[in-house]
């Protein structure tokens, strides 16, 4: 009480003001963009319930019919058990490679010195702001060469060795403190003891990071499959997702039953893993 | 012996990045040289790849379809960029304050992106639904008279691709600048106020200058992010009604792998790749400017 009594009086004004009127306007805000962000998902999950005559009804209908069946149908109208297989196997298998390989190599760019480091990660760097619209055509006849398009392969292969990891992963290394793999080196510890056994523990954040984001990438993916995977039996859940929208172009409860179930792995996926993903983003990100 | 043990540096530092690296040249640094060539060429899906100079330059010049697809990536890229930078930060500013529920905001904003596209647009595509999809409704329900016809109309086609896109990214980029405030010292706030700066001076003088970085990473991400944009509009809206939402990817698309011309697609490449370079050296060059 004393503290507050040594203030000017018109300090002490403006900031009970302040403290009134803010929560109010910030909740406000805050409650305006939360349903701007999240109505298009109420409206998924809403009609994926209906019957498909009551998705578009004037006016709205604001409770679903729980019609379940929909989630029951679409398993077997569509190659749903095959696409989700697809995908899981890709997600998994990139998600894999790209951290082992990325992780290892940004040990080789940062801790070692070597001659033509520093070119090589270039052009690592300098790839990244090159989009992949732009080189995907020279991709594809090169895949087509190797016999690798059309096949679960050549998607492992154009996304498990991508810049962006190596990237990553270096950013970080960087953050770790020398005098340990130092210390390591005198003990008689192998560099590749030292990424064994220090730096890989020591990188669990950002390793949960990549392999979240590489995981919702490769789960989200469209392009890619769309230009390789020309086979049903090789559709991921996107290409499969797009050509049933397609085949039941009037069914609208049907299609948002097949999105609420191509985005409801992933935001599990997403909610286990927020904490490391927000924070993964936000370390990583900006050092750019 | 000193020669010797620099050498046994050098495999092992290259033994840590060639795993990566060999299929990092091989299916990346190749194919993004091999463009340049390709440009230059005639190439068709079975055919040989005929040099052909400046052949494709001259047809890019005179292809109406090309012009239209470089006006609208400069039109979606021209507003999507500013539009989320300033919603992004925006919200940043606001979850940055101790307000209750901000976690569950920051979690809720998220969604968007790492929602796939092909949901994403079947979910807006039925929420533009002109006669009834709830957007008219609820624009109806307000007092709006005539409400756009959205993804379907010429002149509202581009402007729903860019809402929705903004929509998405915003979580992200908003992320980003969270970070970005986090770092400003918070003594230079209490020192601005105490020398009497009011919150826009404050926002003014301490916030902007201290997300400088920040402001800077995002620009270029989120600027070579829409100059490529694709398959939010393939799926949204299919570059139509008309040419109306045609993007550069996508022209490249077509030509490439629905058309089959390899050649021209790979000239219309290296236009967009011109593009994302010469953009993010500008972006550069005015940062260190106003850095220095």
């Amino acid at each position: 009480m004393t503290l507050t009594g040594t203030r000017p009086v018109t300090d002490r004004k403006t900031t009970a003001r302040r403290r009134s009127l803010w929560p109010v306007v910030g909740h406000a805000a805050l409650i305006v963009a939360s349903l701007a962000v999240l109505a298009p998902f109420f409206w998924m999950v809403l009609s994926s319930l209906k019957t498909n005559n009551h998705v578009f009804t004037v006016p709205i209908r604001w409770t679903p019919d729980w019609h379940w069946s929909n989630y029951v149908d679409i398993w077997t109208r569509s190659g749903m058990v095959t696409w989700v297989r697809n995908t899981l196997i890709l997600s998994v298998v990139i998600t894999f490679l790209q951290v082992l390989t990325g992780s290892f190599a940004a040990y080789g760019f940062s801790r070692l010195r070597w001659p033509g480091r520093d070119v090589l990660f270039l052009a690592y760097v300098g790839t990244i702001a090159v989009p992949w619209q732009a080189y995907m055509i020279p991709q594809f006849i090169l895949f087509s060469k190797l016999h690798l398009s059309n096949t679960l392969w050549a998607m492992v292969a154009l996304q498990a060795f991508g810049a962006f990891g190596v990237f990553l992963m270096k950013q970080f290394y960087e953050t770790v403190p020398e005098e340990l793999s130092e210390a390591a080196r005198i003990d008689g510890l192998s560099e590749y003891g030292i990424w064994r056994r220090i730096m890989l523990p020591l990188s669990m954040p950002a390793i949960a990071s990549l392999t979240l984001l590489t995981f919702v990438n490769v789960w989200n993916d469209y392009l890619g499959p769309l230009i390789y995977l020309r086979d049903p039996d090789l559709w991921t859940i996107q290409i499969g997702l797009k050509t049933f929208i397609g085949q039941y172009n009037a069914q609208y409860a049907l299609i948002m039953t097949g999105s609420v179930l191509s985005v409801l792995p992933i935001a599990i996926v997403f909610l286990l893993g927020q904490k490391y993903f927000v924070q993964g983003i936000a370390t990583t990100g900006i050092k750019g | 012996m000193a020669a010797s043990l620099r050498r046994r540096n050098a495999l092992i530092g290259l033994s840590f990045v060639l795993p990566n690296f060999l299929g990092f040249a091989l299916l990346t640094l190749v194919p993004v040289l091999a463009l340049f060539y390709l440009s230059f060429t005639n190439w068709n899906v079975f055919g040989q790849a005929d040099w052909t100079g400046l052949a494709n330059l001259r047809r890019l010049a005179g292809d109406r379809s090309f012009w239209t697809a470089l006006r609208n990536t400069l039109y979606f890229t021209g507003v999507h960029v500013p539009v989320t930078l300033v919603l992004s930060l925006a919200l940043a500013l606001l979850l940055n304050t101790r307000l209750r529920g901000v976690r569950f905001f920051r979690t809720a904003a998220f969604f968007p992106y790492i929602t796939s596209i092909v949901a994403i647009a079947a979910v807006w595509n039925m929420m533009f639904s002109p006669e009834t999809g709830p957007v008219n409704q609820l624009l109806g329900a307000v007092g709006v008279a005539g409400p756009p016809g959205w993804t379907n109309s010429r002149d509202w086609s581009m402007p729903s691709v860019i809402i929705v896109g903004v929509w998405r990214d915003l979580g992200f980029y908003m992320l980003l600048f969270l970070a970005g405030l986090q770092t400003i010292p918070r003594d230079l706030y209490e020192a601005a106020t105490i020398d009497g700066a009011g919150a826009w001076q404050r926002f003014r003088h301490v916030t902007l200058p201290g997300l400088r970085p920040t402001t800077f990473f995002v620009t270029v991400v989120l600027t070579i992010g829409s100059l490529k944009v694709f398959d939010l509009i393939l799926v949204l809206t299919n570059g139509g009604p008309g040419q109306s939402t045609l993007v550069l990817s996508q022209y490249i698309y077509q030509k490439g792998f629905v058309q089959n011309q390899f050649g021209y697609a790979s000239a219309v490449s290296v236009v967009l790749f011109g593009i994302c370079i010469a953009v993010t050296l500008v972006q550069f060059l005015v940062n260190r400017r106003r850095s220095a």
